[in-house]
C-alpha cells in the first residue's frame, strides 16, 4: 500500500506560487504543469548547439543524492546540470555516509556546510524528499527523482512533454499505462500529472496482482485485458517490469506475462493507428515489449531520452528562482 | 537671475513632458529609412550578418532589412539564459530559441535591438553569440537609446535619443505595423525594467 502522504502544496511551491521544489506532480495546478513543458521546450534547442551549456546556474552546486542506485536517471540529472553551467557532486550514498552510521540529517547539514544549492534526490522510502525538504535551509532546493513507490515526477514531466509533443495537447486523448502499476512510482506520477493537465481517460492496464487497489481512486480506469484497455487510445505507455517481481509469486512467468501484457504489433493493434509507444526504459525486450514495437515507427522511447534532459533543466531553472520569492519578469522595455 | 534659471528649468521640463508620447508608423519608419542607409554606408564592401535580439529587435532588424537594396542574412537572438538577473527575476515560461541559420565564426555581426537602456541585454546577447563561434566584429544598432547605461557600452546607429526619467519607458509594438509609445512605470514594474 502505499503511504498517504500530506498535501505537497504547502511544501513545493512559495507563497506566491513559484515552485520551490518538485517532489510530486500531485496538487500542483495545471498552469505550472504547463510552465514546467514550456520551460523545457525553451531548453530543448541548447541540446542541439556545438557548445551545449548556458550559464543560468553558473556557480551554483547541485548535489545528486542517490540513496538508490540509477545509472540513467542520475545522469541525466548531472548532464542537465552540466548544460545549465552548475557544478555538479555525485554522491552514491548508500555505499558512503549512512552506511557508516551517519544519520540523513547529519548528511545533510554536512552537504548543506558545503553551500549547496540543490539536492537531486533519490530514495527506497516514500515520502524521503518531502522529509529532506522540509530539513533543509531556505536557500535549497529539493527535486525527487523518485522515492519508494510514491512519485517520480520529472519522468512523468518528459512523458508530457513527450506527449504534448507528438499530440498537440491532452485534450480529448485517451492514454494507456501498461504493467507493473502497483510497484511503479512513474505510472502514479504520469496519472496524477494527466489528469490535471486535461487528457480526457487514463487507463491502468494489468494483471490484478500488479494493480493496487487503489487504483481508481487515483483518477483511471482499471482494465486487466489488452484488448479492452487499448482500444482507441492515443498513447501507450509501457512500464518496465522488475524481474524480481517474478520470484515474489506476483506472476507465474516472463513468457506468461508477455503473452498476456507484453506489447507486440498485434496488441498495438487495437489501438489508434497514429497511437505512440513510450517507456521510461531501460527496457526489458521480450518481456513488456517486443523488438518490433520498441524498434518500430510509432516508438518514441529515444525522443524521451532526449526530452528529458530539457525538462530537468526547466525543472532545476525553476526551482533554484524560486528560491527567490520575486516575481518571473515580463518583457524588458529597456535594456 | 536665480528666479529666471529656476523659470528656464520649468520651461524646459514642460517641454520634455510634451515630447511625442507616441510615435506612429510613419514616424518610425523614418527612423528605419535613415538607420538603413547609415547600414547600407557603414558596412559598404562588407557582408554583415543581421542578428535582431527577441522580440522588439527582431522586428526592428526585419523591418530594417526590407530597407537595405541587399538584405542581409538575417538571425535572431534570444539572451534570457544569459541575463545577469536569473536569480531575481527567474525565467520566464516561454523563451523562444534563438536562431543563427549561419555560422557566426570570423562574420561581422550587426545586432540590432529596439531599445538601449542600462546595456545589460547587449552584454547577455554577445555572451551568447560566443557560444556560437567568434565573430569579426559586432556592431550594435537601435531604434531607440533611452540613457540610464550601467555597462561601457553604445550604440553604432541609433534612430532616436531620449532622455527619459527613471520612471518612463519606450515600449515597441509590433511586428507589423510597428508603432512606439513612453509607458509609465508602475512600482511592480520596476524589477523587470532594471536591466
Amino acid at each position: 500500500m502505499t503511504p498517504t502522504l500530506a498535501p505537497s502544496s504547502r511544501v513545493q511551491l512559495t507563497e506566491d506560487g513559484k515552485l520551490r521544489h518538485f517532489l510530486t506532480t500531485e496538487h500542483l495546478p495545471r498552469s505550472l504543469l504547463e510552465d514546467i513543458l514550456d520551460t523545457a521546450a525553451s531548453f530543448v534547442d541548447v541540446g542541439g548547439r556545438s557548445i551545449k551549456k548556458v550559464p543560468l546556474l553558473r556557480g551554483k552546486t547541485v548535489v545528486n543524492l542517490f540513496f538508490e542506485s540509477s545509472t540513467r536517471t542520475r545522469s541525466t540529472f548531472e548532464l542537465a546540470a552540466q548544460r545549465l553551467s552548475a557544478d555538479v557532486l555525485n554522491l552514491d550514498i548508500a555505499k558512503s555516509a549512512t552506511s557508516k552510521g551517519e544519520t540523513l540529517l547529519d548528511t545533510l547539514r554536512n552537504l548543506e556546510a558545503m553551500a549547496a544549492d540543490m539536492f537531486v534526490v533519490r530514495h527506497q522510502d516514500s515520502g524521503a524528499p518531502f522529509f529532506i525538504a522540509n530539513e533543509v535551509t531556505p536557500n535549497v532546493a529539493v527535486i525527487n527523482a523518485g522515492d519508494g513507490r510514491h512519485a517520480h515526477p520529472t519522468q512523468a514531466m518528459l512523458d508530457m512533454y513527450t506527449i504534448r509533443h507528438y499530440k498537440g495537447g491532452f485534450e480529448g486523448l485517451k492514454v494507456a499505462i501498461v504493467g507493473d502499476i502497483l510497484h511503479s512510482r512513474v505510472a502514479r506520477s504520469q496519472v496524477h500529472a494527466l489528469n490535471t493537465l486535461g487528457a480526457e481517460e487514463v487507463r491502468l492496464i494489468g494483471p490484478k496482482t500488479l494493480l493496487p487497489v487503489d487504483a481508481e481512486a487515483l483518477g483511471a480506469t482499471v482494465f486487466t485485458d489488452m484488448a479492452h484497455g487499448l482500444k482507441d487510445v492515443d498513447v501507450v505507455i509501457m512500464l518496465r517490469l522488475q524481474k524480481e517481481r517474478m520470484d515474489s509469486a506476483l506472476l507465474p512467468s516472463e513468457g506468461e506475462f508477455f503473452r498476456l501484457y507484453g506489447l507486440n504489433n498485434e496488441k498495438l493493434h487495437y489501438a489508434k493507428e497514429d497511437a505512440i509507444v513510450m517507456h521510461p526504459g531501460p527496457i526489458n525486450r521480450g518481456v513488456e515489449i517486443a523488438s518490433e514495437v520498441a524498434d518500430g515507427p510509432r516508438s518514441v522511447i529515444l525522443n524521451q531520452v532526449t526530452f528529458g534532459i530539457a525538462v530537468r533543466m526547466a525543472v532545476m531553472s525553476m526551482t533554484i528562482s524560486g528560491q527567490d520569492s520575486a516575481p518571473a519578469g515580463g518583457a524588458a522595455h529597456g535594456s | 537671475m536665480l528666479g529666471s534659471f529656476a523659470m528656464r528649468a520649468w520651461h524646459l521640463w514642460i517641454a520634455f513632458l510634451e515630447s511625442p508620447l507616441s510615435w506612429d508608423e510613419q514616424q518610425l519608419q523614418t527612423h528605419l529609412d535613415t538607420m538603413a542607409v547609415a547600414v547600407a554606408e557603414r558596412f559598404a564592401g562588407q557582408a554583415p550578418l543581421l542578428v535582431g535580439i527577441e522580440s522588439g529587435g527582431a522586428w526592428v532588424a526585419e523591418a530594417l532589412n526590407a530597407k537595405l537594396e541587399t538584405p542581409l542574412p538575417l538571425g535572431t537572438l534570444n539572451p534570457a539564459f544569459y541575463r545577469d538577473d536569473f536569480d531575481t527575476r527567474g525565467l520566464k515560461a516561454t523563451v523562444t530559441p534563438s536562431k543563427l541559420p549561419f555560422e557566426v565564426d570570423g562574420q561581422h555581426i550587426v545586432l540590432v535591438d529596439d531599445v538601449l537602456m542600462t546595456g545589460r541585454t547587449i552584454r547577455a546577447a554577445m555572451n551568447e553569440l560566443f557560444d556560437f563561434g567568434r565573430p569579426a566584429s559586432i556592431s550594435l544598432v537601435v531604434l531607440f537609446d533611452i540613457g540610464h547605461r550601467e555597462l561601457p557600452i553604445r550604440a553604432d546607429i541609433c534612430g532616436e535619443t531620449l532622455a527619459l526619467p527613471p520612471h518612463q519607458r519606450v515600449e515597441l509594438r509590433g511586428p507589423s505595423p510597428l508603432i512606439a509609445e513612453i509607458r509609465e512605470l508602475v512600482a511592480e514594474d520596476n524589477r523587470e525594467t532594471r536591466s
